[in-house]
């Protein structure tokens, strides 16, 4: 900053210090010297004063001492000659017979930074470890660290070392840790201070003596030591429960983070760093809330469910600043479950108007995420926002519908009602580039689809974000696909434009090859264009399998989980959600069991265009699960008898109205899941269980049911309820098999099912003998609709398998 | 607001912000977040001490004292110590206080004290004087010990209580240079944890409790007394939490009705009871509801002349406040906001109100200081007082 008359300033202070007059009062040299330092810290160039202040260093003011080694700690480097004239003064005061003048020598002796000052350091260092008073003690240790950092390749000397290893005896707690931290920087090439049974045992009965600080410290060093027995371990544990209720929240995360190098870390350990944490969080500093929050996030990683009984203490304070809002709400989205979801939710919603974007959008976020698990409750507070018609919360409800959608296909005829007219508010990029994949991929489910995209077209010319126009290509080609009497004329003109007029090239090339693509005929485009409208990994997975531990124990009470926020920002300001590459362990394991459900027709490779005509017929033809209308256990029953009973009666008699079906699938785990558990998994894909009986009973059953909606390209919707029990009788050997393999057989009278059934049956003999082990699976479907059936049964089945794995 | 951790290149920025001022710690290591944020929030603790008062500006008038301090707080980047006691015998430079202070502040500032034995009142500014003064103004011997809850309440929108959570502590503000051991004695029926259910009554309860390295709890179980030797300045010597199951009911309440008039208009009459006993009040209450986007004005009837409401474009809310609330009364307010193109959605993005108040005199869990001895009895003056205040963290009604 320049200052206004700084020259004028400088030649005053110097006129001022070298006036006899002003040294003999001191009180006056005091406040001129005072003077220099308030120039100094306002960044005014005061280096020229150097010598001056090197006199007025002679003086047995303390303050002014003070105040002058400010001075020449900030300058020395500049002036290394003029600073040997120091030297003498800090030398002559290391003698003084006031502690405390000497301590301050020493201590500024050793922060001038100086190489060539390190001979005359040497003495007085060595002189002031075995100094009287603790004050000098504690510099003079320090002392020789800042001397190894100032001549990283010379050799401390041993006898230094040694005689640091021996003030570790030292009666002056803060000593002792100086000498550690010492210690650790010298030694830092052998790996630090050597820390053994003596030592270990040694600090931790003296922590109780050291301030917070200093057991923060000792707590770190002690992370190196393992115990060598049993009943060390526990000797050390029980000398830490004092710190781990500490007050204090660096004492408390200082022994926590111990916790996983002691000792193969528990869950139920972890559940001891519950209540401190959570007192940490209702601190009075913000800052330390945030920190907490950002661990408690980490803790969660492993063990989801350990805050959900405080999910209360997750609300936001309305005058909390928006970093910590929006942590709070990544909490509370992990904190769902059935009893708290009512409440949670109603809390989110009241944050999605908050007059910060930031938050607001945060919030509407997080209900998104709450939606893979409670689609219809979210969904409807996301539809309920976008009647406020503001642009900022359009936009983040539309990009939160398309995330939604992506991985919760089921949701899509919520959404695709919600659409309609919200192109109007929507004005950012990111928004629109949404509303564009939605409308590409549902835009036949959507009646103004045709009508919106016109629009984007005609203003395509003014359209200043190349994500928009590149989604709007992929928008109108498939929308092209699914309503090519609508769409065709308007297709042509963006492709004209884009590809006569654009000056983008990522633009201009697409419109290229689409245009191309289309030559090729309208099957090939299909192939390209129609890839999955959902996340293949994701679908049946109750939230995120815990982790272990150790996988974030290391960055516990570091820096690290204070910075991940930005990380997750950015994976939820992306585009279209098929661009995003998956954490490839699910995904491979998932699809697995999705493709051995039809196994038949299984191809090579996972790539999207090969394997799209095959996914078109399993998943484009659209199967949704519903569960309403509702059905009570004594509706279930009646209907489940009275179709048992019929069968029994008429079995020769098909009806064409109703099916039955048994099939075998392998999954042993399944029967020691909770029925909770198996209840959620069920919930997330649609599926109504009504009652269980308890794990490890046998036999062990379940009842399920649920509506199948199945539209038919032009068909009317059509509609069939579903009933199901699941048994397994337990007289299985565990024969161990290597693919999972579903088997499908009985009453499914092949009507003209053409060859892979037949082929199916084939297998299916070869294998009967395996089919005892699995769950039998028993289904009746009303009325007959045999794509629904299969649909549905690989659903259950991936459900199932998923469970199975989890369970493993 | 930035985020409290930034990196520039392997550089860490660590900050806190206190009085208006951001306190900002680097490092290079990946150390404890803990430590540094604790450090942060003792160092302003410390510079509140020694100069009086926590701002820009006597920061500025006090940079000498505070290069001081650090020097002997941090040495090579390592933390020395922070103990008062400590740092007492080191610290030479006298603080320069803003405002000195005189006799005639004791005559308008807004006042709340505490009856102890002495049935005084001390002005709110005389905690917030240097504690080095003492040294010099020939030892003006005080003891402030303040019992400070925070309530973070959520009212439901048919006015069930959903949430309620007291943080609250006891801190302890010491002017003598030298102090001999302190007895601070609290409720006899103050009991820890969910557990011990006693017979109704008096009984106040707190869920977690912990307390400062210093205090002595011998004699805490069976007469509920704390003991220690407090060193100068300022300290937290217990804090304790409770959840949800608040002794009293919560102060306020609010009756919201919201319609559109045929006009277009928003109109909002909210009644606000408080329902404190009928002796104490809330001071400084500030009641803050959001309003939809694009209201334009405001034209409001307020019950009394003292009040006043706000429209903030900014924030987007009407900030209505009321200097003084007597417990046991009812205030109402009529707000009719001009909001052009009001819809029937704009309704969702009224609410819920957040309430800032004080609560002199007042702890939401009943928390009370029985007495307060030094033994031995110090010789020369000395002036002990006890304040209570329960101030709001977040407030928040829904409507």
């Amino acid at each position: 900053m320049p200052y206004l008359g700084t020259e004028d300033t400088v030649r005053e202070l110097r006129r001022a210090l070298s006036n006899p007059n002003v040294q003999s009062d001191h009180l006056r040299y005091r406040n001129t010297v005072l003077k220099v330092i308030r120039t100094m810290s306002q960044g005014v160039d005061v280096s020229g004063l150097f010598s001056e202040m090197v006199k007025a260093c002679a003086t047995v003011d303390i303050v002014q001492k003070k105040l002058v080694y400010v001075f020449l700690c900030s300058y020395a480097a500049l002036n290394p000659e003029l600073s040997l004239l120091v030297i003498n003064t800090l030398r002559k005061d290391c003698q003084d017979p006031n502690p405390m003048v000497r301590s301050l020598a020493l201590r500024n002796m050793t922060n001038l930074r100086l190489p060539s000052l390190v001979e005359y350091v040497e003495q007085p260092l060595t002189a002031g470890l075995r100094d009287r008073a603790a004050c000098v003690r504690r510099v003079a240790v320090l002392g020789w660290a800042k001397l190894h950092s100032l001549q990283p390749s010379s050799e401390i000397d041993a006898a230094v070392v040694n005689e640091l290893y021996s003030l570790l005896r030292d009666p002056d707690p803060v000593v002792m840790v100086n000498c550690l931290r010492a210690l650790e920087e010298i030694l830092k090439e052998e790996g630090g201070v050597a820390i053994n049974k003596p030592i270990t045992h040694h600090l931790l009965n003296r922590l109780k003596e050291c301030d917070i600080w200093g057991q923060c410290e000792v707590l770190r060093i002690l992370q190196r030591y393992q115990p060598q027995s049993e009943d060390e371990l526990f000797d050390i544990l029980s000398l830490l429960d004092a710190s781990l209720v500490s007050p204090h929240p660096p004492v408390m995360a200082a022994t926590l983070s111990l916790f996983p190098t002691l000792c193969a870390v528990s869950l139920a350990a972890v559940e001891r760093f519950r209540a401190p944490l959570l007192a940490a969080c209702g601190s009075a500093s913000r800052e330390m809330r945030f920190t907490a929050l950002c661990h408690i996030q980490l803790l969660l990683r492993s063990l989801p469910g350990l805050m959900c009984a405080h999910y209360k203490r997750f609300f936001c304070g309305y005058a909390e600043p928006a970093y910590i809002k929006q942590r709070k709400m990544q909490v509370l989205v992990e904190l769902v479950n059935d009893e708290t979801v009512a409440m949670l939710l109603d809390e989110l919603k009241g944050y999605c108007t908050d007059v910060n974007a930031d938050t607001a959008q945060a919030a509407i976020s997080a209900i998104g995420r709450i939606g893979r698990s409670y689609s219809d409750r979210c969904l409807e507070i996301l539809t309920g926002l976008l009647g406020l018609k503001q642009e900022h919360i359009t936009s983040a409800v539309v990009r939160t519908m398309r995330d939604l959608v992506w991985v919760c296909p089921q949701c899509s005829d919520t959404v695709c009602l919600g659409l309609e007219g919200c192109e109007e508010t929507l004005q950012d990029s990111q928004g629109r580039q949404a509303l564009l994949w939605l409308l590409g991929m549902y835009g036949e489910r959507v009646s103004s689809a045709p009508y919106t995209l016109e629009v984007f077209i005609d203003g395509v010319r003014s359209e200043a974000s190349l994500g928009v126009k590149m989604e709007l290509l992929t928008a109108t080609m498939r929308l092209f696909l699914c309503r090519p009497a609508e769409t065709q004329d308007m297709l042509g003109r963006l492709l004209h434009y884009c590809i006569e007029e654009e000056t983008d090239m990522c633009v201009h090339d697409q419109a290229l090859l689409y245009y191309r693509l289309l030559h090729c005929g309208i099957e090939e485009t299909r192939k390209v264009l129609q890839g999955r409208r959902s996340d293949p990994s994701l679908g049946v997975l109750i939230g995120r399998p815990a982790e272990p531990i150790s996988h974030w124990a290391h960055s516990f009470n570091t820096l690290e989980p204070l910075r991940q926020s930005a990380v997750e920002t950015e994976s939820a300001s992306r585009g279209s959600p098929e661009h995003v590459t998956f954490d490839p362990k699910p995904s491979t394991d998932l699809s697995d069991t999705l493709n051995c459900s039809h196994a038949e027709k299984v191809q090579t490779g996972s790539d999207s265009t090969c394997s799209a005509d095959d996914l078109a017929s399993s998943i484009m033809v659209p199967l949704s699960l519903s569960l309403s209308p509702a059905l009570s256990p004594e509706e279930f029953e009646h209907l489940w008898l009275w179709r048992h009973a019929e069968q029994g009666v008429e079995k020769t008699k098909e009806e064409e109205d109703y099916v039955c079906m048994e099939e075998h699938v392998h999954c042993p785990a399944i029967p020691l899941c909770s029925p909770q558990s198996i209840q959620a998994a069920m919930q997330l894909v649609n599926i109504q269980t009504l009652a269980f009986t308890p794990p490890y009973t046998l036999p062990w059953r379940v009842y399920l049911y649920t509506h199948t909606q199945h539209t038919r390209s032009a068909d009317t919707p059509h509609s069939t309820l579903i009933l199901g029990e699941l048994l397994y009788t337990g007289e299985a050997n565990q024969k161990a098999i290597g693919d999972r393999e579903v088997m499908v057989e009985g009453e499914q009278e092949n009507e003209g099912e053409e060859a892979t059934a037949d082929g199916l049956s084939g297998r299916e003999m070869a294998r009967k003998d395996r089919e005892k082990e699995g769950v039998k699976v028993t289904l009746k479907q009303q009325p007959r609709d045999d794509e629904a059936l299969k649909g549905f049964l690989t659903i259950l089945t991936t459900v199932l398998h998923t469970l199975s794995s989890e369970r493993a | 607001m930035c985020s409290v951790l930034q990196a520039h290149k392997d550089l860490h920025f660590v900050h806190v912000r206190q009085g208006g001022l951001y306190w900002v710690a680097t490092t290079t290591a990946d150390t404890s977040p803990f430590t540094i944020i604790e450090f942060l929030n003792r160092l302003t603790a410390l510079v509140k001490d020694y100069c009086g008062s926590l701002s820009e500006k006597s920061v500025q008038m006090n940079f000498a004292l505070i290069y001081e301090l650090l020097d002997e707080v941090v040495d090579y980047g390592y933390i020395q110590t922070t103990s008062s006691d400590v740092l007492k015998n080191f610290i030479q430079t006298e603080a320069v206080s803003s405002r000195p202070f005189n006799l005639f502040d004791l005559s308008n500032v807004s006042l709340f004290g505490a009856e102890t034995q002495q049935s005084k009142v001390a002005p709110s500014s005389a905690a917030t004087r240097p504690i080095q003064s003492s040294r010099e103004q020939g030892g003006k011997n005080e003891i402030f010990v303040n019992v400070i809850e925070r309530m973070s309440v959520v009212i439901g929108s048919n006015g069930i209580l959903m949430k309620a959570d007291v943080e609250g502590e006891i801190r302890v503000k010491c002017y003598m240079p030298s102090c001999s051991e302190m007895r601070i004695g609290l409720n006899e029926e103050f009991s820890i944890g969910k557990s011990q259910l006693r017979g109704y009554g008096a009984t106040v309860r707190v869920d977690e409790c912990s307390f400062h390295q210093a205090v002595r709890l011998d004699e805490f179980d069976s007469h509920q007394i704390l003991r220690l030797c407090p060193s100068q300045g300022e300290q937290t010597v217990m804090q304790y939490h409770l959840s949800d199951d608040l002794p009293s009911a919560p102060p306020f309440r609010l009756f919201p009705a919201i319609e559109r008039d045929s006009g277009g208009r928003l109109l909002m009459y909210m009644k606000l009871r408080c329902d404190l006993s009928p002796k104490s009040a809330a001071i400084n209450v500030s009641a803050t509801i959001p309003v939809p986007k694009g209201s334009v004005s405001l034209s409001q009837e307020l019950s009394s002349p003292d009040q006043s409401a706000e429209l903030k474009l900014q924030s987007r809310a009407i900030v209505w406040q009321i200097p003084r609330f007597p417990g046991g009364t009812q205030l109402s307010a009529l707000f009719k906001l001009e909001v052009p193109g009001l819809s029937s959605a704009s309704m969702l993005e009224v609410g819920p109100v957040g309430l800032n108040f004080e609560l002199p005199k007042f702890t939401a869990t009943g928390l009370q200081i029985r007495f307060l001895r030094l033994s031995p009895v110090q010789p020369g003056p000395l002036q002990r007082w006890v304040r209570y205040v329960t101030h709001s963290d977040s407030y928040t009604i829904r409507v």
